[in-house]
């Protein structure tokens, strides 16, 4: 997403002297970046003083941490019991079957990144399914292929 | 020379409440639109631009005031917009799209202003109509959702108009933070991120502690359950509701500061609770010496990283200090050892949002709400295969029966209801013959399942148990941080067992052995959600065995 050599140092710098920062750091990390990469862990620890281990034993325990580039529209299908109950699981299997990938995967041209995400709080609007900050509400599997070509459109143009 | 009694007047809560008063009162008429993440996302930012080019191009800035506020609850029939014109009944439109936004300013608040007795509407809007009177509003008790949705929860002067940081000003003024301490005690306001545990007592235990150099209040905002989004209302719909109810709270423990601890999924709750806190600073209710009194506290914000156990209060504590979210064993209580080791008290959401209320209108007006050992209002997040899914606030006490199929309206036509779920992958099912059982503390637990936070979802007959219980335990396994052995091994012997009968190759030595893993799992987890995951598996084996034998290969021997 965008690119910034020191943002590892920057953002370290700015949390350091705070209390309870790490995980701030890394969300601001990956806000910016779209994940966090070994470099910008390496920079952090330096500057925050804390050792790379540890900032490891955080990145890979919580699950909103990235570790590598996810694709340009990160499509999250919600797994929470009300979307469970109306039918989500087809709409993730459609979702499957027309980009030819896994959940936790990203398409080989980089363009698109599926993942199951808990309970996004739009439960009235279930099943709920959201690309880069986009809601989708009440979805079924026959959606699936407009919202890919919405998305297919809006990077083609970038 | 400056006068310090003008720089005052503009801090008096009582001098902004009024200015803000009296300019609402300018206007005619007020448009509140539904701006939390629900109706957001069915795309209620662009209604409102376009009622404010309405009636810019009208020339009724100074009529008309546009409102985005914060949940009105019937989320599965947004966008709602609500009308309400000096003089005339309010109208309450659902679905409403851009055609329907323009027509509603154009043929019912227009054509309102001028005319005496109420609007007549067109067609096209009839069929968008919502009717106030139907038992989803009338059934319903506001406490902790008074404000919401009718006020701007990024507006603090709104807040303070509706009576906001009185309460505050109460207990700094008048109080000590024993008699605080004691208010909330009586009152019988009980925890309401799912222990029940009495919150007066949790502040006297936590005032008991002497502050050494410092003691801390935290917020736990971190709802996991999927299937529940209260605090996220509350937060998005009154933010400044929870930051009163946490000062009032520091005040009473003695605490030094204060710490928000929010979900990362929740961007909208997390903006606008920034917001709220800076406004506050703005207003000098948060720094040093607060009104006067001498009081001086501070709040912050940290956020979650999507991890289920997170919520228990110990693993949250590890996150806030920038760790893995596990638990540890307690004792020590936070109360005693929390935060850096430091004393601190760990409420929820929507318990500190009750707070501000009971100061103001005392503990035997909150009493008066509820049950024997249950009371005040719980807020529900009603979902599922039910008519009107939606944010509800009903007394401690409410039927099942009134709850789905009163205010929720029942099943969808053609279904019947099966059973109700509460407290999320910790909680249970409760089957449709207990409709008439009053929800409380007591009476859940009772039937194998928890109050929890508040997620309700209603199941119709088309579900099938097995496969709930599977979803759920396939939740928990996910979630177990893997810190102590019966919750990693145990869950995830569970979860094969499961998976094993739902595939119809499951014995009748699988069930027991279910029941077993399961009671050691409740007996030796170390936390809350090794303790609870086995209860949506034990509850639906408890009065849905027969779905359960009925997938066993040697299941129909058993008959």
């Amino acid at each position: 997403m965008v690119d910034e050599p020191d943002l590892g140092c920057k953002v370290g710098d700015k949390w350091r002297k705070k209390r309870g920062s790490l995980i701030m750091a890394l969300h601001e990390i990956q806000s910016v970046k779209g994940y966090v990469d070994w470099k910008d862990a390496m920079d952090l620890a330096k500057t925050m003083d804390i050792p790379l281990a540890r900032i490891y034993e955080v990145l890979t325990f919580y699950n909103f941490f990235k570790l590598v580039a996810p694709g340009k529209a990160v499509i999250s299908v919600c797994t929470g019991t009300a979307c469970y109950l109306k039918g989500n699981d087809k709409v993730l299997e459609k979702f499957k079957s027309e980009l030819k990938i896994k959940e936790g995967e990203s398409t080989p041209d980089g363009l698109f990144h599926l993942q199951c995400v808990r309970c996004v709080g739009c439960c009235g609007l279930a099943p709920v399914c959201v690309v880069n900050g986009k809601t989708y509400g009440r979805m079924t599997p026959e959606q699936v292929p407009a919202i890919l070509d919405e998305w297919r459109e809006v990077f083609k143009e970038a | 020379m400056v006068d310090m009694a003008e720089i005052l007047k503009k801090f008096d809560i009582y001098e902004i409440a009024r200015k803000k008063l009296e300019e609402i009162e300018k206007y005619d008429c007020s448009i509140y639109c539904c701006h939390s993440t629900g109706c957001k996302s069915s795309g209620s930012d662009d209604l409102i631009a376009l009622a404010k080019q309405i009636l810019e191009e009208n020339n009724l800035t100074d009529k008309v005031r546009i409102v985005a506020t914060g949940c009105m609850g019937l989320c599965a029939q947004g966008p709602l917009i609500r009308v309400e014109i000096k003089g005339k009944k309010d109208i309450l439109f659902k679905h409403v799209n851009s055609d329907i936004a323009r027509a509603i300013m154009e043929k019912c608040v227009i054509p309102g202003l001028s005319s005496a007795g109420d609007v007549v509407l067109p067609d096209e809007l009839k069929q968008h109509v919502l009717s106030l009177d139907m038992p989803f509003f009338t059934k319903q008790e506001k406490v902790v959702l008074k404000n919401a949705g009718h006020i701007d929860p990024e507006d603090i002067e709104e807040y303070m108009a509706r009576g906001g940081y009185l309460a505050l000003e109460k207990a700094l003024k008048t109080m000590t933070p024993q008699e605080v301490v004691e208010l909330i005690k009586k009152s019988g306001l009980r925890g309401r991120g799912g222990g029940g545990f009495s919150t007066g007592m949790k502040w006297e235990l936590a005032a008991k502690v002497p502050t050494v150099d410092e003691k801390f209040i935290i917020c736990n905002g971190d709802e996991g359950d999927p299937g529940a989004y209260m605090d996220r209302s509350i937060l998005e719909g009154d933010p400044h509701a929870v930051i009163e109810g946490m000062m009032i709270a520091g005040y009473a423990i003695g605490a030094t500061s204060g710490w928000f601890y929010i979900r990362a999924e929740y961007p909208l709750a997390v903006e606008r609770l920034k917001k709220a806190i800076q406004e506050c600073r703005k207003k000098l209710l948060l720094g040093n010496n607060i009104m006067g009194t001498g009081f001086s506290f501070n709040v912050d914000i940290r956020l979650g990283a999507g991890a289920f156990v997170c919520g228990e209060e110990t693993a949250l504590i590890h996150s806030i200090e920038g760790a893995r979210g596990t638990p540890r064993p307690r004792p020590p209580y936070p109360t005693n050892k929390g935060l850096w080791d430091k004393p601190s008290c760990v409420n929820n959401v929507e318990t500190l949002a009750n707070v501000s209320k009971i100061m103001l209108k005392g503990a035997d007006w909150f009493a008066s709400f509820g049950t024997e050992t249950s009371k005040g209002t719980k807020v529900f997040a009603l979902t599922g295969q039910v008519k009107h899914s939606g944010l509800i606030e009903v007394p401690m006490g409410t039927t099942i029966n009134e709850i789905v199929n009163e205010i929720g309206g029942g099943v969808p036509e053609g279904k019947t209801l099966k059973a109700i779920q509460t407290g999320g992958p910790s909680g249970g099912v409760i089957p449709a013959k207990y409709m008439d059982m009053p929800v409380c503390y007591e009476a859940l637990k009772k039937v194998g399942s928890i109050m929890g936070s508040g997620g309700m979802i209603v199941i119709d007959d088309s579900s099938d148990m097995v496969s709930l219980a599977k979803f759920y335990l396939d939740f928990t396994v996910d979630e177990s941080c893997g810190k102590c052995a019966p919750c990693r091994i145990g869950g995830k012997q569970m979860l094969l067992l499961l998976d094993k009968i739902n595939r119809g190759r499951g014995k009748k030595k699988d069930l027991e052995q279910l029941k077993k893993i399961a009671f050691a799992m409740q007996k030796a987890s170390l936390c809350g959600l090794g303790q609870t995951a086995p209860n949506p598996v034990l509850s639906t084996l408890r009065f849905y065995e027969e779905e359960y034998t009925n997938k066993l290969l040697d299941g129909k021997e058993k008959e």
